[in-house]
């Protein structure tokens, strides 16, 4: 194993307020192939919330971390993440995105297996010693680790893993400001956003809480939020960046673009005032008045290491991406709301969301192509070979538009990759 | 369009609905967008689904890839006129080939039509395919044809690996 001298991927001098990410991270076959040994595979990875199987015999199935995944809801209400590959010889057992189902059969020689993964019969069974189907390696393999946290459910391929909890560490104080926007429950929305950029997948992560370029890539958006009638407040975008710990960071501001929960903008109308002031008074009965102002007047781009995004913004996106080359990601987003929220808030959240959000939205589109744009320009890696990301450096606080949430991110993509510093 | 009979929805035929698709899809090839915008009525509206979720699905209520309400609808043909439009900077290759087309429903302010349709788009030496189904939903103002819902859905599995709606579908 390369020491992070002998890698010279992440160059760091404090005094110097200097660091430098080499271009071969986000290009070179070889450290994709050692991403997924040493990151996909032995870090907690998102899966689902639980609010997408909501009654008994639920299911979906999901691509996570390069595996085939089946989350089932059982007859008694209790989820299992398994592997979703007949232990017999190898066919994806479950083939449809979701639905609602007592068991599973696996089409190609007809193996039966109940929600919990057990093999409840199959065709032939007298050609097998008694007991066979009772063999643990005779059912749907769980996954090594399953945990959830308020809702969010993860998975590990490394059974020896930290516990999700001691993984999220001060992660969850910011997951928290968005699972407590409703006493009921939030869930997500109906409706997938399944994309992909020609780029690798680092840099979605750095870009997802990257507040520096908004005034730049997003400016036809900000002309649209000025062109809007009564779409603005005059609340100023400004806040502080946090580097986590454990790679995880979070960019915090306040912004002049209204949210649902519970930041109203005068084109929500009077009654919208009426009914956001009472969303908000039940965050103050709740929380007390510091905690429901933050929960209602400032925005969150969390990321979670490697590749989870919670964005608690104009809506709220949570999205993963995955690399299937290391300049290509497959990602996936899904809106996430309260549960109790009325049609008219739900309404305006949808509507900002794919105001802001997506590929066909008036923002994303634009990170895609400064993404892809960044990918063609590391062609030059050989000449130009290290990208900066030192802005703010050395400060106390750094600024919710400086850098020190990527350099934590990076910092744990040293340690996890190289075994550098923490 | 040069219509010598007073066009009315029951009067629409087929080859007038398709002429009327062709010139659409020509003024989205051309970036003719101000244009093409005035093919749509005072409050027409611009869907692109998300590929999981029903083809009647509604916005308010599930997450598409694009809503677009008559107000937002314009600001995306400004959006994508400016320079700082980034995602079509410089501009694609469009071109959409429109076929079978049907006049599904008439009603007496409204004809529901049918197509399928293919958009390539090149740019930067990658040229991606969008395939999928229009739906329309047509009205007559003062002899012509207009465009009350346009709503394009994807026959594919999401957008992959297009990964991106920036143009017009």
């Amino acid at each position: 194993m390369l020491t992070p001298t002998e890698a010279d991927i992440v160059r760091t001098d404090p005094e110097a307020r200097s660091f430098t990410v080499s271009r071969k991270a986000f290009a070179d076959q070889d450290i994709l192939e050692l991403e997924r040994e040493r990151i996909f595979d032995t870090c907690w990875l998102y899966l689902a919330h639980e609010s997408e199987l909501k009654k008994p015999g639920d299911f979906l199935t999901r691509s996570v971390g390069g595996r085939t995944i089946l989350l089932t809801r059982d007859a008694k209400g209790v989820l299992h993440a398994l592997l979703n590959t007949c232990p017999h010889r190898g066919a994806r057992v479950c083939r449809e995105r979701s639905g609602n189902a007592k068991s599973f059969q696996c089409f190609y020689h007809g193996w039966v297996f109940g929600s919990d993964g057990h093999l409840r019969n199959l065709p032939g069974e007298e050609g097998y010693p008694e007991g066979f189907a009772q063999r643990p390696t005779s059912r749907l393999k769980p996954v090594p680790r399953f945990e959830s946290y308020r809702g969010f459910l993860f998975i590990c391929f490394d059974p020896n893993a930290v516990s999700l909890p001691d993984y999220l560490g001060n992660a969850k104080e910011y997951i928290d400001l968005v699972a407590d926007q409703s006493e009921v429950g939030m869930a997500v929305v109906g409706g997938t956003q399944e994309y992909s950029i020609r780029a690798n997948w680092k840099l979605l992560a750095e870009n997802s809480f990257d507040g520096y370029h908004a005034s730049t890539n997003h400016a036809t958006y900000l002309d649209y939020l000025r062109s809007t009638t009564g779409g603005l407040v005059p609340v100023k975008l400004e806040g502080i960046a946090r580097d986590l710990g454990n790679g995880h960071g979070v960019a915090e501001y306040s912004g002049p673009w209204g949210r649902p929960i519970a930041q109203w903008i005068p084109a929500w109308g009077e009654e919208g005032k009426q009914r956001l002031d009472a969303i908000y008074q039940k965050l103050v009965a709740r929380f007390g008045t510091e905690r429901a102002d933050r929960i209602a007047f400032t925005n969150r781009n969390l990321h979670i290491f490697p590749n989870l995004v919670i964005n608690d913004i104009m809506a709220i996106t949570v999205r993963t991406f995955y690399p299937t080359a290391p300049d290509f990601m497959s990602i996936n987003a899904w809106a996430f709301a309260p549960v109790d929220e009325a049609p008219a808030e739900r309404q305006a959240r949808l509507f900002n969301f794919l105001e802001f959000l997506g590929p066909g939205g008036f923002a994303t589109p634009d990170d895609i192509e400064a993404l892809e744009q960044c990918q063609a320009g590391f062609a030059n890696r050989g000449e130009v070979a290290w990208n900066d990301i030192s802005k703010g450096m050395g400060k106390a606080v750094p600024s919710y538009d400086d850098e020190a949430q990527m350099r934590g991110y990076w910092t744990e993509w040293n340690r996890r990759m190289f075994g550098g510093q923490a | 369009m040069e219509l010598n009979r007073p066009l009315t929805p029951a009067t629409v035929s087929r080859s007038d609905v398709e002429e009327f698709l062709f010139l659409e899809a020509d003024l989205i090839d051309t970036w003719q967008l101000p244009a093409w915008l005035e093919l749509f009525t005072e409050d027409g509206v611009y869907y692109v689904p998300s590929t999981d979720v029903d083809a009647d699905a509604s916005p308010d209520n599930n997450l598409f890839y694009v809503a677009d309400d008559h107000f937002r609808l314009g600001e995306r043909v400004k959006r994508l006129m400016k320079r700082t439009a980034h995602a079509e900077f410089p501009r694609s290759r469009l071109r959409h080939l429109v076929s079978n087309v049907r006049v599904t429903g008439r009603s007496e302010d409204e004809l529901r039509v049918s197509c399928a349709f293919i958009t390539y788009r090149s740019k930067d030496g990658i040229t991606d395919s969008y395939v999928g189904t229009g739906l329309y939903r047509l009205a007559v103002r003062d002899g012509q044809l207009r465009i009350k819902e346009k709503r394009s859905i994807l026959s594919s599995d999401g957008l992959r690996p297009q990964g991106r709606v920036s143009f017009i579908l």
